[in-house]
């Protein structure tokens, strides 16, 4: 490996909260770093089609560009295409490059670091979940912006969360035919939060917005997918079953995206030793982890949208450079504010605990059948007895499930964060190779996973 | 018209849009991108890197994450089994 990258503010994360940390340490005087695991800045929310450069049809589009090159003129340095595998409190961080020349580990160097990590979307297993044309809602979108066409195509959009209308509206401004929307959530449960949204009238005009340009689409609340069945051809699918609880019924399509909200990228923070609180990273009115010099923003800290991630990531920046932010606070509360609107107007129905059936794949990795889950006692002898969990995502997807589904949650987070292989780490990409430690256990999760 | 470029998956010559992600290559030419361990047919599923389903063979090098890759002109991507 290649002597390490020394910085004085290291970022994780480009999208909304890591642009604005960066730029705003960098803008006072820090030298900044940003890392990010996509090939371009803007993280999930702010993705762009890879294919076509269209021009800014939505007000995000705009404002993306404008925080992108307000980081660019700040001096920050962005460097895509880097997963972070390894970090640790005392100021070193490692990450993992994947070029066509092969891959390559890099080491940084850091006095001060921003979590940025963002969040990834909930996965419920149901039978036929694993089904090629069954996605996540948030991952056909991002593989729409990457090429694949959903034009003429039958689309169920299922699951819970905001995610949903949103979604369905730009996969129909695609050409897609988008048959239903399907929210678990009931009606009682989202006229409260609908009506705290007076406050903040932008949301709720977006909201009427992508209702608008879905008028043939149904929309069904306190519903919910069953099983995705199969065409005959075993690897596509027909149709989906969708219950309200009392009434099944079938509903043909091409396509389903199916995705119950969001839940939060802690992993990193977790192997630096943050504590958690509820499931996400404790932090303080300066956006302070529990872990000295280490600092998180945006949806590790409570699932709360854009607007809370821009001002969370503009705090942690500014106190990184020892400025003010207490003019910031004031607004970052209220945005939390609507984060716990949200989280209790999407929570879950217990009904969904029943979906898998025994033979159900929960882990999809290592195909671990429901049916195995039953027996063992918490998630490390769920490891141990039946591999849930031990596959190359490490338990990012069964993981938030089999908490849901069993209640036992992942235990211990370890490095490598993602799988390296282990020529990697003996790659250089200049010269003068150096040494580099690698823990007995990871040298196993390699093997594991190559 | 963005520019289109070959790449070969599963030994069929597949045209796509620059910038299209193998990912997306390998549902536009309806091929699973890997095959589980109990040998079920699979696809991208969280298309930001995470889930680990899109997996695939490029250019000879198993277990790469598809949505997080670009074709590019002559690429040869195989189902990972």
């Amino acid at each position: 490996m290649s002597p390490p990258s020394t910085t004085d503010v290291l970022v994780v994360g480009a999208g909304p909260a890591g642009i604005a940390a960066a730029t705003a340490a960098a803008e006072h005087g820090r030298k900044v770093i940003v890392l990010d695991d996509n090939r371009k800045p803007g993280g999930q929310i702010w993705r762009d089609s890879s294919v076509i450069a269209s021009p800014a049809r939505s007000a995000s589009g705009s404002r993306k560009q404008r925080a992108i090159d307000r980081l660019q003129r700040s001096g920050a340095t962005l460097l895509s295409g880097h997963t972070v595998f390894s970090a640790s409190a005392s100021g070193q961080l490692e990450t993992l490059r994947e070029l066509a020349t092969g891959s390559f580990a890099e080491r940084f160097r850091f006095e001060q670091l921003i979590l940025a990590t963002g969040a990834r979307e909930r996965f419920l297993p149901f039978p036929g979940w694993t089904l090629p044309g069954v996605f996540g809602v948030g991952g056909l979108q991002a593989l729409v912006r990457a090429g694949y066409s959903v034009a003429g195509k039958r689309i169920i959009v299922a699951g819970t969360g905001p995610l949903l209308l949103a979604v369905a509206a730009h996969l129909s401004h695609d050409g897609a035919n988008v048959v239903a929307v399907i929210e678990q959530a009931a009606l009682s449960s989202l006229i409260p939060f609908a009506a705290s949204l007076w406050r903040q009238p932008s949301k709720l005009l977006q909201g009427a917005q992508y209702r608008a340009s879905l008028s043939s689409a149904s929309y069904r609340t306190a519903a919910w997918v069953a099983e995705a069945i199969p065409a005959t051809d075993g690897r596509s699918l027909s149709a989906v079953r969708i219950t309200d609880g009392k009434r099944t019924w079938t509903e043909p399509c091409d396509l389903l995206a199916c995705g119950y909200h969001l839940v939060p990228n802690t992993e990193l923070a977790e192997l630096i030793g943050c504590t958690l609180q509820r499931g996400f990273v404790q932090v303080d009115e300066q956006q302070r982890t529990s872990v000295p010099n280490v600092f998180c923003a945006g949806e590790p800290t409570g699932i709360a949208g854009l607007e809370a991630a821009l001002l969370q990531g503009e705090i942690a920046g500014r106190a990184c450079a020892g400025v003010a932010t207490a003019s910031l606070r004031s607004r970052a509360n209220k945005e939390q504010a609507f984060a716990r609107g949200l989280a209790r107007a999407f929570a879950l129905r217990p009904e969904l605990r029943q979906l898998p059936q025994p033979g159900t794949i929960v882990c999809r990795c290592e195909d671990v059948a429901f049916a195995n889950l039953q027996h063992p006692s918490g998630w490390a002898d769920i490891k141990l007895q039946t591999r849930c969990g031990m596959g190359p995502c490490q338990a990012r997807v069964c993981g938030p499930a089999v908490e849901f589904l069993l209640g036992s949650k992942p235990s211990s987070v370890r490095q490598p964060l993602y799988p390296v292989p282990l020529h990697a780490l003996t790659a250089t990409t200049e010269h003068a190779p150096e040494p580099f430690k690698v823990e007995p256990e990871s040298i196993h999760k390699v093997e594991e996973t190559a | 018209m963005p520019e289109m470029l070959s790449l070969r998956i599963n030994g069929a010559t597949v045209r796509v849009a620059n910038g299209t992600s193998v990912s997306a290559a390998m549902l536009i030419a309806g091929q699973p991108t890997r095959i589980s361990v109990t040998g079920e047919p699979r696809g991208p599923v969280c298309g930001m890197g995470i889930c680990f389903e899109c997996r695939a063979i490029v250019n000879g090098m198993p277990h790469q994450r598809t949505c997080q890759l670009l074709c590019e002109e002559g690429m040869t991507v195989e189902t990972n089994r």
